[in-house]
């Protein structure tokens, strides 16, 4: 059924707006439109990822999908206000070109490869027990104790968790890998 | 009621509402503005506004050139050589600020390379929700209506097309999508406002360059900021599009600039293109009767 | 946010405006109530564009501008007198055997041309009078026994504490002993005077004017003065120093510990904060506890000897020590075994980014993670980063996007040259996709400290995992392959306390590891560091944060609005230590204990309650009255007097002179950086004596005021991107905003070489050469030194192979010196530009080859 009474143009030529520029020419659409936001599943707080600000986000879920990140107003550091990069939170999570399997190269390889990803951490945890080994050392030339290792190297953890960061150096660390370092040297 | 020129007290009442809000818009204070191009990607991401090419374009950090279909929020950067004299800063608190470009000019610190001082302008520009929207008043399908909230909104769902609106706008706002065929502006986040909300832009500007609120509420707080710059002996700060007495009644969204309005691309004096469709009057009839076809039309083709 | 408390903000070695925009907000808030802004910078930014003045300066001549200062400040007596009698180390005599950069035509007493390091003993301050039976020990110590270490890499483990000290030494405190720190200041900055500033900085006197009355007249009493500053000063061969000269000025002008007033360290990563403070750097441990050195360190209690019972909070570091190890080992962690201190490994020298990848390059280092960077471009020299990553074994790189470090093998540019064939990279390389911030819940720490917890919203796609899944998952299945071992080597790592419940995705809870951080005690979490103790029966992963767990609740996931609050919002996340947001904030008051004015009140002593209150977490002991003397033999926080508001540093004090712990001086003295077209206006050494160098023949330095590469050049970020690209190039909406590396360049230089707007141009250093798009522009200036004028271009280093815009990494020009505090490098260089594109394949490695030849380059690099 099409509800004629509420055609544009009856509303125009029976209502105030005879110029059929506003009140009459608002579409279905228009009446009903709703941010999208309204009928999120849920919003969770956030951090923003970017610079070390740390602005407060809202990121707004639907049927397990991230339909908007905005600026959270409480946050006393930002006011909800985000820059480009944080306005742009969304795209990052949900960019097409974001690399969701392991890819793999072979030694001398020239192209990727599939790998499982349970295979892949297994042969990653191979490796770093073989070249551990590989190059431990007890002591140092005067024979002072050094128990490390110098054969495997990790860069990376200014933008990870604080719990992650502490889990890397501490498993590294146990593992007697000493070379550990990252942007905050850089 | 339904004037097409000239001072309006009430734009949406004008449209047709019955008892409306109050009218919404923007007041973007270039003074503080940082050209961080936030507003840009907020807009985007919220109205899921497509990217419009990458392309350097060399006018200064502005690569995306001036505002279209697919860009509803367009930073302007102007660098301008030689601002206005310095004034003292060796004492607290008499900084400049907004104008405080003008604090790069020295005579001691030119040098005899030829290089000049600079003033680095920055501007978020964005449609001007006019008190008389020509865009409006030329759209031959009621795509482009005016909400209850005094703005002027493009309706995807009615939109054809037709393209009348693109050189109905004194300011060059309006742009058609090519690859979509229907035209694009700013909608002053008109699904957000209807739930309270900011729209986009003005939430995220990290220095509250974009305000957004009650039109009278903006217009006084511009007239406020401009009475201090002024008394801070920034004589180039000018509002734009905040006189209702205007060619275009006044913008919805108006602007304090540091400088002529030509500077950052703007029309220095805007006049409603269809300023003189009221001595048509008599002919809205007949116009009306162009509509019914039209409007037919579309509503025929969306139920197909 | 207490930037906006600011009368006046020097912002130098940031382009906060651009690099941190909506904290620039509080800038501007600041700027609003009156507040002056200055900039001082290379280039004429978005920040300069609404500073109230912007002053330009020469890339890396820092400390001349900010040593001008502190001579004016100093020259006119307009320091905050009482502030700094007070509070600072001014009235500490230094001992006669030292020797100032003035008598030793730019170098410090303690210089070994060998080693090319310092022996810092003569810096010391001159023993007490009367000295305690410690003190007596103490000395004792530092004359017969072991030396106090002086290794580079020892001055950074005190990062957040200061070296320990021996004893609090002897005072002068009306500033006119000869070898009193006031007066050794005066003589050494003397010639920082504005004339030496002109010619070094390219800062007229009249600019350098206004910029010293602004900060004069916003001090003080009444009003205060705040500094910014981000890798603009980090990344110099004299970075550190330019750091020290900043913080010797705020405490002159008695900002430090203040309202509106500090010396605001503009992080750039969203965590870089927390991975600092829980560190994956190679010198540290959680807390900046020092990981320990072969040559010095073989017990626990070695290990802590140096802080341990100094006066002060590092004083009680074994507590600190003991509950890390604690943590790290569980019940494994026993007093009979030093708990476990044996299984941490020791440090034989350099273990920085740097000198590993030299490390790969010379077949010393076989596997490599990389967890969320991109070396490829964000690291200085790109290629010899690329050539150590093919000369690896195997390299994990977890990340979003298919970034650069991730496809060297494939596409890199020593690919197009020929310097690499694919098909001869032995490199095994797995790419695994990680989580975003909205696919894992935990905290980030921010710039000003503060923890913040994440909840997660969406599980991640695919095989996206999180960094902690990854690493509880890689050591689960490490531990079960060497679980049958009997090796003492792996008995670390089967002992090592990893029991991390996980959900039905195989995601460990990361409040778990909080909690962990946090510490905990018999009684379940533990409040805070004072309830760390030193006989095993705490545990905590980091000192500092104690307390972010408190009373079993996650601190950091506090979020009660702003506007339920003051303008501290103390229940807005949680803020280390202590949920203190200002540190030192007891300089806030005067010695007496009363505010320094009503506008500037922070912090106070309130004689009726006998404690210390305000609208902050005091950053002292609580019930320590003004008045308090310590006694002779207190130790730790006891030792701590009641006008002492450096709590962590050994004597309480504020170090003008840091009589140790500072690799290269006990004062800022300005240097070139390693690559300079100008000689050094203040000394007869060149560069930082100290400087730590790189050699390998990927890394040759362009010779100074060499006329082959005569221009400077300097490298930063710009707002529509982030560091090395890999979140902001894949993504249109910001790639659109700035679609293409280009470079800035004055219109002077654009004559000189004949660079047209909008079109190609070269830069070519000694390592390589890049090319970009010309922006000529008057925000660049030509900078006048005497009698002639220095060109500075400036290059955004965004860019790479990959992504949706593509372009020469700017970091591929860069060379490698390295501050010897810290290890970071120089961003600026020289270089030369010319018109048009770039040489490609075979043709460019000759190009750059030629260069280093008509420059009179050495091949092997900088020996």
């Amino acid at each position: 059924m099409v509800d004629f009474l509420g055609w544009p143009l009856v509303r125009q030529l029976t209502g105030a707006d005879r110029l059929g520029r506003g009140a009459a020419a608002q579409s279905p659409r228009s009446r009903d439109l709703e941010p999208r936001t309204r009928s999120a599943d849920r919003v969770v707080d956030s951090v923003c990822p970017f610079c070390a600000v740390g602005c407060g986000q809202k990121v707004f879920v639907k049927d397990g999908r991230v339909v908007q990140i905005e600026g959270n107003p409480a946050s006393p550091i930002s006011r909800g206000r985000l820059c480009p990069k944080g306005s742009a939170s969304k795209q990052l999570v949900t960019s097409p070109t974001r690399v969701t399997t392991v890819r793999y190269r072979r030694p001398h390889g020239t192209e990727w490869e599939d790998l499982d990803l349970d295979t892949a951490v297994d042969m990653i945890a191979d490796r770093v027990i073989a070249t551990r080994r590989q190059f431990w050392r007890w002591e140092d030339e005067q024979g002072r104790r050094t128990r490390h290792t110098t054969g495997f190297a990790s860069l990376g953890g200014a933008t990870l968790d604080n719990e992650e960061n502490y889990l890397m150096k501490k498993l590294y660390t146990a593992l007697g890998a000493i070379q550990i370092e990252n942007q905050a040297r850089i | 009621m339904g004037r097409l020129s000239g001072p309006l007290h009430d734009v949406a009442q004008d449209a047709g509402y019955e008892q409306p809000p109050p009218r919404m818009g923007f007041f973007t204070d270039t003074s503080v503005c940082i050209g961080c191009k936030a507003c840009e990607v907020a807009c985007k991401e919220w109205n899921e506004v497509p990217e419009d090419g990458y392309l350097l374009t060399g006018m200064s950090y502005d690569n995306t050139q001036a505002l279209s279909a697919s860009t509803w929020r367009h930073v302007a950067f102007v660098e301008k050589a030689d601002g206005p004299a310095l004034t003292d800063l060796g004492m607290p608190g008499v900084g400049l600020p907004g104008a405080a470009t003008a604090g790069t000019v020295h005579e001691d610190q030119e040098t005899a390379s030829g290089d000049s001082a600079v003033r680095w302008l920055m501007s978020s520009d964005v449609c001007k929700h006019c008190t008389h929207a020509a865009c409006l008043d030329v759209c031959p399908t009621g795509s482009l209506f005016r909400t209850e909230f005094g703005t002027v909104v493009v309706q995807p769902d009615i939109c054809n097309g037709c393209g009348y609106c693109i050189p109905a706008c004194p300011y060059g706002v309006i742009g058609k999508r090519e690859d979509d065929g229907r035209a694009f502006k700013c909608t002053l986040c008109y699904d957000r406002l209807k739930e309270g909300q900011k729209p986009a832009c003005a939430q995220a500007c990290p220095t509250e360059s974009i305000q957004f609120g009650e039109l009278d509420v903006l217009r006084e707080r511009a007239d406020a900021r401009l009475a201090e710059l002024h008394a801070q002996g920034v004589e180039v700060a000018q509002l734009y599009g905040r006189d209702p007495e205007d060619g275009v009644g006044g913008d919805g969204a108006f602007f304090l600039l540091l400088d002529e309005p030509e500077v950052y691309g703007l029309p220095p004096d805007p006049v409603v293109t269809t300023r003189d469709l009221g001595s048509m009057w008599r002919h809205v009839g007949a116009a009306a009767a162009v509509l019914v076809g039209v409007g037919i039309a579309s509503f025929a083709g969306k139920r197909g | 946010m207490d930037l906006q408390n600011a009368d006046c903000i020097l912002i130098e070695g940031s382009n906060m405006a651009e690099a941190h925009p909506v904290g620039f907000q509080w800038v501007m808030e600041a700027k609003k109530r009156g507040a002056t802004v200055i900039h001082v910078d290379p280039r004429f930014t978005r920040t300069s564009a609404v500073a109230d003045l912007h002053v330009p300066i020469r890339a890396g001549s820092d400390i001349a501008f900010l040593g001008g200062l502190v001579n004016h400040v100093l020259s006119n007596d307009l320091d905050f007198r009482e502030y700094v009698v007070a509070y600072t180390n001014a009235a500490n005599i230094i001992t006669e055997d030292f020797a100032d950069t003035e008598d030793l035509e730019g170098l410090f007493s303690g210089w070994d041309p060998e080693t090319k390091r310092y022996d810092p003993v003569s810096w010391h301050y001159e023993p007490p009078a009367r000295m305690s039976d410690d003190d007596v020990a103490n000395i004792e110590d530092v004359q017969d026994g072991e030396p106090v270490s002086h290794e580079a890499a020892q001055s950074d483990t005190h990062g957040s504490g200061g070296s320990p000290l021996p004893w609090k030494g002897r005072r002068d405190e009306t500033l006119q002993h000869p070898r009193c720190v006031f007066q050794i200041l005066k003589r050494h900055f003397a010639r920082y005077t504005p004339h030496m500033v002109e010619e070094t900085c390219g800062i007229p006197a009249s600019e350098f004017a206004k910029v010293a009355d602004a900060l004069v007249a916003n001090s003080g009493r009444e009003r205060t003065t705040a500094f910014c500053y981000a890798v603009g000063w980090t990344h110099h061969s004299t970075g550190a120093q330019m750091i020290r000269t900043s913080a010797i000025l705020q405490t002159l002008l008695g900002n430090i510990g203040r309202p509106g007033g500090g010396i605001l360290a503009l992080r750039g990563h969203a965590s870089i904060q927390g991975s600092t403070d829980i560190p994956t750097l190679f010198n540290i441990l959680p807390g900046y506890i020092p990981m320990p050195l072969a040559p010095l360190h073989q017990s626990l209690d070695a290990w802590v000897e140096d802080d341990e019972g100094k006066a002060g909070f590092w004083g009680n570091i074994r507590s600190y020590s003991v509950s890390l190890l604690k943590a790290y080992w569980g019940d494994a962690a026993t007093a009979e075994n030093d708990f476990c201190f044996d299984y941490l490994p020791r440090l034989t020298g350099d273990h920085s980014t740097y000198a590993t990848v030299k490390s790969m390059i010379d077949g010393g280092c076989k596997g490599y993670f990389i967890v969320g960077e991109n070396p490829a471009v964000g690291s200085a020299n790109g290629k010899m980063q690329r050539l150590g990553m093919a000369n690896l074994d195997w390299l994990v790189v977890r990340d979003l996007q298919m970034i650069e470090s991730a496809t060297f093998w494939k596409d890199g540019p020593e690919i197009e040259t020929g310097e690499l064939v694919t098909e001869e990279i032995g490199t095994e390389v797995f790419f695994l996709p990680a989580a975003t911030h909205v696919e894992k819940s935990g905290s980030f720490t921010q710039t000003q400290r503060m923890l913040q917890w994440r909840d997660k919203a969406v599980e991640p796609p695919g095989d996206c995992r999180s960094e902690l899944q990854f690493y509880v998952d890689l050591g689960n299945r490490i531990r079960e392959k060497l679980a049958d071992s009997t090796d003492e080597m792996d008995a670390p790592v089967l002992e090592l306390a990893w029991d991390y419940p996980v959900d039905e995705t195989g995601e460990p809870d990361g409040e778990s590891v909080l909690r962990e951080v946090n510490g905990t005690g018999p009684d379940g979490a533990v409040s805070s560091y004072l309830d760390l103790k030193p006989d095993g029966s705490t545990a905590c992963g980091c000192w500092i944060y104690a307390g972010v767990y408190a009373d079993e609740v996650n601190q950091a996931r506090r979020r009660k609005p702003h506007w339920e609050q003051d303008q501290v919002a103390a229940e807005w996340g949680w803020v280390w230590p202590a949920n203190r947001r200002i540190l030192y904030n007891r300089a806030s008051a005067a010695p007496d204990g009363t505010p320094w004015s009503e506008r500037k009140k922070y912090v106070w002593w309130d004689p009726e309650q006998g404690r210390w209150v305000g609208k902050d977490v005091p950053d002292f002991v609580p019930d320590r009255a003004p008045d308090h003397t310590p006694a002779p033999d207190a130790h730790g926080p006891d030792a701590i007097g009641g006008q002492d508001p450096f709590v962590m540093q050994t004597d309480g004090k504020a170090w003008l002179f840091a009589p140790l712990g500072v690799a290269d001086g006990p004062l800022p003295a300005h240097y070139e950086p390693a690559e300079s077209p100008v000689a050094n206006p203040l000394y007869p050494v060149q560069s930082n004596p100290g400087r730590r160098s790189l050699k390998t023949p990927s890394n040759p330095i362009n010779p100074s005021r060499s006329e082959v590469f005569p221009y400077v050049f300097t490298t930063y970020r710009l707002t529509e991107h982030h560091t090395a690209g890999g979140m902001s190039r894949t993504l249109p909406y910001l790639t659109e905003l700035q679609p293409e590396p280009f470079c800035e360049v004055s219109p002077r230089l654009a004559r000189e070489r004949g660079l047209v707007h909008g079109e190609w141009a070269t830069i070519i250093s000694a390592r390589t050469a890049i090319e970009a798009r010309v922006l000529v522009t008057d925000r660049l200036r030509s900078l006048r030194l005497g009698d002639r004028f220095v060109e500075q271009v400036g290059l955004p280093y965004h860019w790479g192979g990959n992504g949706l815009s593509t372009g020469d990494s700017a970091n591929d020009l860069v060379n490698v010196t390295m501050d010897p505090n810290v290890f970071i490098q120089d961003k600026v260089g020289t270089c030369d530009v010319q018109p048009g594109r770039r040489p490609r394949g075979p043709a460019l490695v000759e190009y750059v080859a030629q260069y280093r030849r008509r420059a009179g380059v050495p091949e092997e690099g900088d020996l």
